[in-house]
């Protein structure tokens, strides 16, 4: 799974450009950190997206680019007296191989983290090929 | 006439250097810390926001993916503890598992000075969307009061 250092734009389907270079777009974006490991039945993804309410985490695939792209917000309004952290709108992209079923990702956001389940294509999955003997003539 | 004396020239230098050191907090310069080293917990983490209105205080600090169950919050005086643990993954993952390791995880504790009094009791914390908030109402004597002015 190979990360996308350039960011892609979007398809014509939604109308949307996630392009980084616009000049109108003012809202600032950030790179979450990600964990990513291996398991028999695929790659599973960690994402740390503190601030991000349910519904305001997109995960689109196309072209064999995922794109995560999530909007953060704090959580109290009241006048800031000191302060260690912002939070930004969150924005990364990798591709991926055919060796991953595209069809049966799997997200859920629990606690601020992204969880994605990228099951192995049947192909890449190993098979075991059992050999046959054969019984040479008597 | 005062002589120039070349070692009390050095002592200056040496008692400005000195003061140097005392004055770096571990958070400046962590690599003068003579003390015994703490933990990898005993760092500034998470990381907080403090913001404040008339009757509240409210903490907000950044932990996201972190334990519900494990967060243990306590209050003495004027000083919040707040610790709890993230935890890297779900299960155990061999360390050959991982293909990018990013996010950080462990244990992590945190002292909080703060800036009023609060109510200990009707302290209330919330963790949500990997933000932990605190509510921590003021006590009595730290709201403001509004002094009306009698006009003679």
């Amino acid at each position: 799974m190979a990360e996308k250092t350039v960011a892609t734009t979007s398809g014509k389907q939604t109308g949307t450009t996630m392009s980084r270079e616009r000049t109108r777009d003012q809202e600032r974006y950030i790179q979450p950190p990600v964990d990513i490991y291996e398991n028999p039945e695929g790659l599973i993804l960690l994402a740390d997206l503190p601030g991000v309410a349910p519904g305001e985490v997109d995960v689109r695939l196309e072209d064999n680019i995922l794109t995560i792209q999530a909007k953060a917000k704090h959580a109290i309004t009241a006048e800031p007296i000191y302060r260690e952290f912002e939070l930004f709108n969150f924005f990364r992209q990798f591709e991926l191989s055919d060796q991953v079923d595209q069809g049966n990702i799997t997200a859920r956001l629990n606690n601020g983290v992204l969880t994605l389940e990228l099951p192995k294509a049947e192909k890449a999955k190993p098979r075991q090929i059992s050999v046959q003997v054969e019984r040479a003539a008597a | 006439m005062a002589r120039w004396d070349p070692f009390e020239g050095m002592e200056a230098l040496r008692s400005e250097i000195d003061q140097v050191f005392n004055r770096a907090t571990p958070q400046f310069a962590p690599m003068f810390r003579t003390a015994f080293l703490p933990g990898r917990a005993a760092r500034e983490y998470p990381l907080i926001n403090i913001y404040d209105d008339q009757n509240t205080v409210y903490i907000e600090a950044l932990a996201p993916g972190a334990d519900p169950a494990s967060f243990n919050i306590s209050m003495a005086g004027e000083n919040l503890t707040l610790s709890g643990e993230k935890r890297r993954a779900p299960g155990e993952i061999k360390p050959e598992a991982f293909h990018r390791e990013e996010r950080a995880a462990g244990k992590f504790v945190r002292n909080i000075e703060l800036p009023v009094d609060v109510d200990a009791t009707k302290v209330k914390a919330e963790y949500k969307n990997g933000l932990l908030l605190l509510h921590l109402p003021k006590s009595e004597k730290a709201k403001p009061r509004q002094i009306s002015v009698q006009v003679a």
